[in-house]
């Protein structure tokens, strides 16, 4: 890899933007939008995990290597998340004897 | 290999062709390190996730009763202290020692305000009789609720102290750090320790991007 170094104004704009998003999803907490109140927050999350991933982590100049295995452990997480809830997201749709 | 190398830090262990491969090991090392900690962290996620599922209503009276403000106030501190982290790293990248202890201090700093404003929160559970256990009492809740009011808190207590502890070890790690670029350890040429800390930091400030919201933001309007 080679040294890549960042202009601190990158980081300032980078580290704005996540304070912006951190007032604005305080903010849209208060706001009822039914279910999709999930949605929005965890956007915002996923959104500012990018910012941090990709500006203060160095994603965007790390090697390709580097980039393959976080995708891959993000990959696992969601093997972990959706197959466990296919489980618990199912048990109630058939009648199982004995339950 | 870089004549200003510091005798106790060989700027090229033998093992490795080029610094740069030395140093792409030791990032994909700890990312690697990192998505253990992904899993780890996951397998509570999921335990939310499946609990809040199956008790959304109390789960949201629950949320509502932690301190939002107080909860976003403690997220700016800890973005805070990955901006002064980055700019620690930027330094070390440079080679600046002065900018590297001042960055490295700063962060321990912002570290510590967020600890000690979770240790304010959670004495607050404790005198609302909020923390799991046989003195749990959750007001305005029948008592066949109760249960799954604690289960809530037991999440809470479980994520935030994972989380916190996590804090308490980057604490540690940064210390040690501020310690060694007094010394002259880290310049230009070999920096990696400030970097992997760096990216262990961020790692830790992502954690908690998922939790503030999960954990203080999610329902909020029902809970009322």
């Amino acid at each position: 890899m080679t040294e890549h170094i960042d202009r601190v104004r990158t980081y300032a704009l980078v580290f704005a933007v996540l304070i912006a998003l951190t007032v604005l999803t305080t903010a849209v907490a208060f706001v009822d939008l039914g279910p999709f109140s999930v949605v929005v927050a965890l956007a915002i999350a996923v959104g500012k995990m990018l910012l941090v991933a990709l500006f203060f982590m160095h994603i965007r100049h790390s090697t390709r290597l580097t980039r393959l295995v976080v995708l891959g452990g993000l990959l696992w997480l969601i093997i972990l998340i959706l197959l466990s809830l296919t489980d618990f997201a199912t048990r109630t749709w058939v009648g199982v004897p004995g339950r | 290999m870089a004549s200003e190398a510091h005798a106790e830090t060989p700027a090229l262990r033998e093992q490795f062709d080029t610094e740069e491969q030395q140093k792409d090991a030791s990032t994909l090392g700890m990312w690697i390190f990192l998505i253990t900690e992904i899993m780890f962290f996951g397998g509570m996620f999921l335990a939310y996730i499946v609990y809040r599922g199956a008790n959304p209503l109390v789960f949201a009276v629950a949320s509502s009763s932690l301190n939002v403000y107080i909860g976003a106030a403690n997220t700016v501190v800890l973005l805070c202290s990955s901006f002064t982290m980055v700019l620690a790293v930027r330094g070390a990248q440079l080679g600046q020692r002065q900018t590297i202890v001042l960055f490295l201090i700063l962060t321990l700093i912002l570290g510590g305000v967020f600890l000690g404003v979770k240790a304010y929160e959670w004495n607050e559970k404790f005198q609302e009789h909020h923390v799991p256990g046989p003195a749990f009492h959750f007001e305005g809740l029948p008592p066949e609720l109760q249960g799954r009011a604690q289960l809530f808190f037991s999440l809470y207590f479980a994520m935030t102290g994972l989380h916190a502890l996590h804090m308490v070890i980057g604490v540690g790690i940064l210390s040690l750090l501020i310690w060694q670029a007094r010394k002259g350890t880290y310049s230009a040429a070999y920096m990696t320790p400030v970097d992997v800390s760096g990216l262990y930091w961020h790692f830790v400030d992502i954690i908690w991007i998922f939790l503030f919201p999960l954990l203080y933001l999610i329902d909020r309007h029902l809970g009322k």
